[in-house]
């Protein structure tokens, strides 16, 4: 099933999931930080927005962690097949960006978001197995 | 919300979902890749597929950075997944790959987890203050 031992696998795809979920997770506070756009492009203009983007240097971090994790993904699927790379990194990922929503960019998850992210969860297990 | 943001939220997942789908057959169509050959990798978004998927990715990118400037990343991330179930029901309906049960059932969560948080409020925290001022000098 697959070239590495179990551990290992594990650990590829722990990688993976924690630059994936750091992407999103620093860019999404990159954008709290820049604000609505549109409201933005109406004060500013669309430079204004342009240079709010470029001038945060959270929105880097996340590229950064997004590039990798692409090289990850690449690793991952060199070493790890695919029926157990993508099931298992969508659906951890997911349980992590909800997890860093709550504690890192202090949204408020909701009963109801939590709920709609357990259904979603359920069902990326479902489709990707 | 208004239309536009519907809009963007569709962008998000159409760019995504298709995007990946049309990487992903150029990159059949290319062949093999092989590190002695490793300069072919050099001459992949030439290829008219991973050229068109590349273009969509870049069109989910923008408008993942939009949508995420009015909405929180737990409003925005389950309604990304819809990707999936696009990607599902596409298999079935355009390639006539069987689909299981248990992704149908998959496919219902999804949906019913996607309308169910669409419908509530899409931001929870403010912009933080340092966000609009320091780096912006607002013209009037």
């Amino acid at each position: 099933m697959s070239h590495l031992g179990v551990i290992a696998t594990w650990v590829v795809i722990f990688l993976l999931v924690g630059l994936n979920s750091a992407g999103d997770m620093c860019t999404a506070k990159a954008m709290r930080r820049v604000g609505d756009f549109a409201e933005l492009r109406r004060k500013a203009g669309i430079f204004g927005v342009v240079r709010g983007v470029l001038t945060e240097p959270w929105f880097f971090i996340g590229l950064l962690a997004m590039a990798l994790s692409f090289f990850a993904l690449l690793a991952a699927l060199s070493l790890i097949d695919l029926s157990v790379v993508i099931p298992a990194s969508a659906s951890l990922t997911f349980l992590l960006n909800l997890l860093g929503a709550k504690f890192f960019l202090k949204e408020h998850v909701s009963r109801r978001r939590w709920l709609s992210g357990m259904l979603v969860l359920g069902g990326i297990v479902l489709l990707r197995t | 919300m208004s239309f536009l943001r519907y809009v963007l939220l569709a962008l998000i997942v159409l760019g995504s979902t298709f995007g990946d789908v049309y990487i992903a057959k150029g990159m059949k169509q290319i062949g093999e890749m092989s590190l002695r050959r490793w300069h072919d990798l050099l001459f992949a978004p030439l290829h008219p597929y991973v050229a068109l998927g590349t273009v969509l990715l870049m069109i989910f990118y923008l408008s993942y950075l939009a949508s995420l400037s009015w909405a929180d990343l737990s409003y925005i991330m389950p309604a990304t997944t819809f990707g999936y179930v696009l990607t599902a029901l596409s298999a079935h309906f355009m390639l006539g790959e069987s689909v299981p049960l248990t992704r149908w059932i998959g496919i219902i969560m999804i949906t019913l987890g996607v309308g169910f948080i669409t419908g509530g409020p899409s931001l929870t925290v403010a912009p933080t203050p340092e966000g609009i001022s320091p780096h912006i000098e607002v013209s009037s």
